[in-house]
């Protein structure tokens, strides 16, 4: 049967898969606020991925890499921005020609060139890593995992308690509204995206310099779409997104672990567990009224 | 009171009034010459752009160009496989449009493709029935799959508003693994392994009378019969939303749904058969892939090789037109075709991608462009105008 070390082991690995998958949640559950429905999430992190693994071998150093991903999580985010709340080109389009760019470019630019492999250091932390079961999932883990602990409250003060996040999720609601009140609806989404992109691309560059260790083609392998999911399966509220993504984590986490435990389950299914919870989610809390209501369109002034 | 809306809306244009109609259709909207301009100039740029790529990652720009041209149009036997990869592609996209003229974005054809060719390979290993008939059974069961699956993601919008795109996008996951697991269970569709080798799980090949043959050979090009199909659909598209009244409430409820609405248009039912239509063609798109003169013929988790993903970059270049669409299904039929070709020069296949990616971008972005310059340019017109107290017979007259 199961014991306390494979549940260990499976907490351990889901843990690590959750991570990207928070840090990408955070920015995007921002952006949705905000009416920016962002389906580039997926070109943030692969493209933040191939950056942090370009730069840790050029530099030598992982944490570097690191801060590469950032900023090529915000530059996608700034491009997204630009084209579709300034020119106002239709923002899924944009994000299907960004997810599609990215992925060529990164599988073009990955087959011409190798890098060495480097992953950011790992933190263990004294008395409490000894706790049984969950000490040493927890407590001993690349250092970037605890930037969660800041960048989840963080980003909860700034929708819910700043005066920008008042800003921002009246831009989500009621942009017309909002524009009428002096607010520059454009302005605040493209401000939206660039912490999106910020934070995908860490999610991407953790995925690549915290777990991996080196870049391979289409690395990010959907993720970007599963961030959408947990944010959807999440009902736009921070914490329920964080449990949305730690369940996707953990179905993941025990796809890869049940073989080894000799247990026999349908791959197939726990593949497909988190595009399913999130299509039940979107069916169970859409007559709730808790999506944004201008998410996805675009706003034009002095068009209504 | 709804009959008499429609009599005069459904009344016959002379003949005069249908050729300036279908002219209207032929040309680009809303821009003339200098969206044209500006379509060009982002072309140029596009194509620079991937030359400069190529050449600061140590390539030959000219090379690979020479190489992608005799990949895909040198010889007549480079224009058959380019032929072959623009039947899909085509299908897709003309489905594309229809979803798209009536306001709906449907984003989730690469799991309308392969859904559409495991049930047409389910169809077509399961009824022992003569050649032609069977072929037919495959395209209609495709179709109506492929039609169903998208249909689901009306039917979530229209029962708990569950916001299309995203549906459909999510389903393209669900479809993956369906496919997966189909070919994984025995009583499905299994075929692990071939004489004595062993196979990744596939499908049986689908009997010979069940392949869509070619419907012209001359010397060494073959016309094949997917793309006979998708041409005449993108026909038959064409005209039935430019020249039907199914077409004008379609255009009617894609550009205002309320006015539709109140024109006595059924929104529900018009919205919800214009995705499922996008689905069907997508699913078609997927018998044809499954049942292609050339190719393995079997089903395979790989079969859709983002034919979904890139017929929908067709229909956006195209700007939803659907004879606009064959065109553009060719140009990226040659990037595909030439694409296979270009890794013999040492310069990786991926580079098409990239080079896919920056053409839509200079196709797409030009027309709003040139709408955002002459909005701002008239808003400061009128801002001008507002400046000035306007005379008292005007301020009535507003």
């Amino acid at each position: 049967m199961i014991g306390a070390d494979d549940i260990s082991t499976i907490l351990s690995s889901g843990i690590r898969l959750t991570v990207p998958l928070a840090f990408a949640a955070c920015g995007e559950y921002l952006a949705e606020r905000a009416g920016a429905m962002n389906i580039s999430v997926e070109a943030m992190m692969l493209g933040a991925a191939f950056g942090a693994v370009a730069t840790a071998s050029a530099t030598g150093s992982a944490t570097t890499g690191l801060v590469a991903g950032v900023l090529i999580g915000l530059l996608i985010g700034f491009v997204h921005g630009n084209l579709s709340h300034r020119l106002e080109i239709n923002t899924f389009v944009i994000g299907l020609v960004l997810n599609a760019l990215v992925l060529g470019l990164t599988s073009y630019l990955i087959t011409i060139s190798s890098f060495d492999s480097h992953q950011v250091s790992q933190v263990s932390i004294p008395w409490l890593r000894d706790i049984p079961v969950i000490g040493h999932p927890l407590f001993v883990e690349r250092w970037p995992v605890y930037l969660l602990i800041v960048i989840v409250p963080l980003t909860w003060w700034l929708v819910e308690r700043s005066r920008w996040g008042l800003e921002l999720r009246a831009v989500g609601e009621q942009p017309q509204a909002a524009d009428v009140t002096g607010i520059r609806v454009n302005l605040r989404r493209r401000q939206a995206l660039l912490w999106c992109g910020a934070l995908a691309g860490l999610g991407g560059a953790y995925l690549a310099v915290g777990e991996v260790g080196s870049f391979n083609q289409n690395m990010t392998a959907g993720r970007g779409y599963i961030v959408i999911a947990a944010v959807i399966f999440g009902a736009w509220r921070l914490r329920r997104t964080l449990i949305g993504c730690a369940l996707f984590g953990l179905a993941d986490a025990m796809r890869l672990a049940l073989p080894a435990l000799g247990l026999t389950m349908n791959s197939q299914l726990l593949v497909v567990a988190p595009y399913l919870f999130a299509l039940l989610a979107m069916l169970l809390f859409a007559n709730q009224n808790r999506e944004p209501r201008a998410l996805g369109q675009p706003f034009e002034r002095g068009s209504t | 009171m709804n009959e008499v809306r429609q009599e005069s809306l459904d009344r016959k244009p002379g003949p005069d009034a249908s050729g300036r109609r279908l002219l209207a259709f032929l040309t680009p909207r809303g821009g003339g010459w200098q969206t044209g301009l500006a379509t060009t100039l982002g072309v140029v740029v596009a194509l620079g752009l991937s030359s400069l790529l190529i050449a600061v990652t140590g390539g030959s720009p000219l090379a690979s160009v020479q190489a992608l041209f005799e990949g895909s149009m040198a010889t007549w036997t480079a224009w058959t496989s380019t032929l072959l990869y623009a039947a899909p592609l085509l299908l897709v996209a003309v489905g594309a449009c229809v979803s798209a003229r009536s306001g709906t974005f449907n984003i989730g054809q690469e799991g309308q493709v392969l859904i559409g060719a495991l049930f047409g390979a389910w169809v077509g290993l399961r009824l022992a029935l003569p050649g032609p008939l069977l072929l037919v059974i495959v395209l209609v069961a495709a179709a109506l799959a492929g039609g169903a699956w998208a249909a689901l993601s009306s039917l979530m919008y229209r029962i708990r508003g569950v916001n299309i795109v995203v549906s459909t996008l999510l389903m393209i996951f669900i479809a993956q693994q369906v496919v997966a697991f189909a070919v994984n269970t025995p009583w499905l569709l299994q075929e692990s392994r071939i004489g004595d080798a062993i196979v990744s799980p596939q499908s049986n090949p689908l009997p010979a009378g069940a392949l869509l043959g070619s419907v012209g050979e001359y010397p060494n090009l073959q016309v094949n019969g997917g793309l006979l199909l998708a041409l005449v659909g993108a026909v038959v598209v064409a005209v039935a939303l430019a020249r039907t009244r199914w077409g004008f409430r379609l255009t009617m409820l894609g550009l205002n749904p309320l006015a539709a609405k109140h024109a006595g248009v059924r929104v529900n039912a018009l919205g919800g058969m214009a995705l499922a239509i996008s689905g069907a063609f997508a699913g078609l798109a997927g018998a044809v892939l499954l049942a292609s003169p050339v190719g393995v013929n079997r089903l395979q988790p790989g079969i859709a090789m983002n034919i979904g993903w890139d017929g929908l970059l067709v229909a956006l270049v195209a700007r939803n037109r659907p004879l606009l669409t064959i065109p553009v299904a060719l140009l990226f039929g040659v990037l595909r075709s030439g694409g296979g070709f270009l890794a013999a020069t040492g310069v990786p296949p991926f580079l098409v991608d990239v080079v896919k990616a920056l053409l839509v971008l200079a196709f797409v972005a030009p027309p709003v462009v040139i709408a955002m310059i002459r909005r701002r340019r008239a808003g400061v017109r009128t801002a001008r105008a507002e400046s000035r107290p306007a005379p008292v017979a005007e301020r009535v007259a507003l």
